[in-house]
């Protein structure tokens, strides 16, 4: 009846959650499985996608990025709302209408999963409420302010790191709260099952256009993919159109100081087990990024998994890196980058590959005043 | 006879704080042993456990303040804890080092209650959680089933939630095993109100609170009101 069994990659994943959002994840379950097999509901995604969200994306050839190698851009920043979060926060959106539930809470860190979810509650009529920390509120007023106007109630959240952490945390005691009238639009592929399945799979239509695109434009398949990781649905949705492809290198790129795959070790947080920023007695640690989408001590449980199984590697990209990355592709291609993707952007460039396909998440427009503060 | 069990967060004035509870007439005690993300707990337990960890409370000093505490009171301890800090330290070392301080059972607020079969805990159950899984939490559980009584996270409230009857009836069907009630239970009325539905009751929050502002000779008046309310309870006709 419950999938406690289920719902792993490996050791990682499940449903490490208080008791009264069991039968929640449960009833969860269940609507996805019965909508994801429903005609009606692909054809209304599918259709939103594309005239509402702006899908498919473009694949661009990068021209004076590289020299001597070809670089190609997932171009997510081109998105509604200028981010992939969209393509989640929409599906998750049919859902909770199919469950009956009128109102919605997220969390949000840099404000783009926010923005994301105050958008489609607006397009649905949901009642939306975003908790946020008070720290990051501050680093990302524009995109406060971009949710009001959206109609959601913004909820600071003052304790402790004040950031995404929190904020997570936060929405979920709202859930447990207010479990029978709410859905909990998680941002990212984390949380108890079945959310990094869910979150992965309507994330996942960033791999199947690219992979079709860059088949059409240069009739094979890249070398290497790379994506940043958060919390990482980027990554683990343009990793879909390619994880079944042996030859293609899978690449995922953390802030060198929020790294919970690079330096993480095994833990439970926000209801997955995963590989986290954890001490030896378990106690979560904090994060640091220059990114605040990247600023996340856990780690969606796939991304564990496909660590360990060797399949994807994950690298590093300091503060410094990623900046030099985000004024590089602003300067060579006339694209401004969100921080997060500027990680994967830096270590993209030093890939021994000829032909490397770079998810770019979001745009950058968020990030001016942290980048022209350094 | 209806059973009090008081709610302490681990900490260097614990053992101390114990002997007052169970002098003021506690049956049982809960000893948290904090984590830096305490998913279903409200505000006062989650700033307690960050207190706690601030002065150093981590896995190692808690077992020392179980086993200190052990020394002092003779009732049930039961550590209170998160699945992180179980991983971390391994499920079955945790059980065996508890054990040996002194716990007499657990309680882990976010290990469902398929996981980890190797470590004895008390399950809890919500008003959200179907019959069918009330029934598989009671055979699992040891020894009593803990009721949270409301949808939502510790912490006082105004009244005891009108949820608490209902999943007390819903639990009386699937089983014989006592029913402790949990969660917005905060003074003598509530704790009379809660008791008579059920076996008994949790107070955590505000004996948290009462420990932290009056100490052990405030809690034992606090626990005492409690055990005063709920043994007039079943003194009285109606009880």
């Amino acid at each position: 009846m419950t999938s406690v069994e289920t719902g792993y990659f490996g050791p990682y994943g499940g449903r490490y959650v208080p008791e009264t959002l069991v039968p929640a994840l449960d009833e969860l379950e269940r609507g996805w499985r019965e909508i994801k097999d429903d005609p009606g509901f692909a054809l209304e995604l599918e259709g939103l996608q594309r005239d509402y969200v702006g899908r498919p994306t473009p694949l661009y050839r990068t021209e004076r990025l590289a020299e001597g190698k070809s670089v190609y851009l997932k171009r997510e920043d081109l998105c509604h709302t200028g981010a992939h979060k969209i393509n989640n926060a929409l599906g998750q959106a049919l859902i909770a209408r199919r469950l009956g539930k009128q109102r919605i809470v997220a969390e949000t860190g840099a404000g783009q999963h926010g923005v994301a979810a105050a958008t489609v509650c607006a397009r649905f009529g949901l009642d939306c409420v975003v908790y946020m920390g008070s720290e990051d509120m501050a680093r990302q007023a524009p995109n406060v302010e971009r949710m009001r106007l959206l109609g959601a109630e913004v909820r600071p959240v003052e304790f402790g790191t004040r950031t995404l952490k929190e904020a997570t945390s936060e929405a979920i005691r709202d859930w447990i709260t207010n479990v029978e009238t709410t859905h909990y639009m998680i941002g990212s592929c984390v949380g108890p099952h079945p959310y990094p399945e869910l979150v992965g799979e309507l994330q996942a239509v960033i791999g199947r256009e690219a992979r079709e695109q860059i088949l059409e434009a240069e009739g094979r398949l890249p070398d290497a993919v790379v994506a940043c990781v958060g919390g990482g649905s980027n990554a683990i949705g343009l990793f879909a159109g390619f994880v079944d492809d042996a030859d293609v290198r899978l690449i995922g790129v953390e802030a060198a100081g929020a790294a919970s795959l690079g330096t993480g070790r095994a833990g439970v947080l926000h209801g997955a087990r995963s590989s986290l920023l954890a001490d030896e007695d378990g106690q979560i640690g904090d994060a640091h990024s220059i990114s605040a989408g990247l600023d996340y001590p856990g780690v969606g449980p796939e991304h564990a998994f496909l660590r360990d199984s060797g399949r994807a590697e994950y690298l590093p990209a300091t503060d410094e890196e990623a900046l030099a990355a985000f004024h590089l592709l602003a300067e060579r291609e006339g694209i401004i980058p969100a921080l997060e993707p500027a990680h994967a952007l830096a270590r993209a460039l030093e890939l021994d590959s000829d032909l490397a396909l770079v998810g770019l998440s979001g745009r950058g427009d968020k990030d001016l005043a942290t980048v022209l503060e350094r | 006879m209806k059973r009090v069990s008081i709610y302490l967060m681990a900490g260097k004035k614990t053992p101390e704080l114990a002997a007052a509870a169970v002098a003021g007439g506690a049956d049982l005690l809960e000893i948290g042993f904090p984590f830096s993300d305490p998913l279903a707990d409200g505000p006062v337990i989650r700033l307690a456990g960050e207190r706690a960890l601030a002065e150093g409370m981590r896995t190692k000093a808690c077992l020392d303040c179980l086993a200190e505490t052990r020394s002092k009171v003779e009732v049930p301890l039961i550590p209170m804890t998160y699945a992180s800090v179980l991983e971390a330290y391994g499920y079955e070392r945790f059980r065996d080092d508890a054990t040996a301080a002194g716990a007499t059972s657990f309680i882990v607020a976010d290990l469902p209650l398929e996981a980890a079969p190797e470590l004895p805990r008390v399950h809890l159950v919500a008003p959200t959680t179907p019959d069918e899984r009330i029934r598989l939490a009671a055979e699992r559980t040891d020894g009593w089933l803990y009721l949270v009584s409301l949808t939502g996270t510790t912490g006082a409230r105004e009244s005891v939630s009108g949820q608490l009857a209902a999943l007390v009836q819903r639990a009386r069907k699937v089983t014989e095993i006592p029913l402790l009630a949990g969660f917005g239970i905060s003074t003598p009325e509530q704790a009379a109100a809660a008791a008579e539905l059920a076996e008994g009751i949790v107070v955590g929050s505000r004996a948290v609170e009462v420990a932290e502002v009056e100490g052990p000779s405030g809690l034992e008046r606090y626990v005492r009101s409690l055990r005063t309310a709920v043994d007039d309870l079943a003194a009285s006709p109606a009880g």
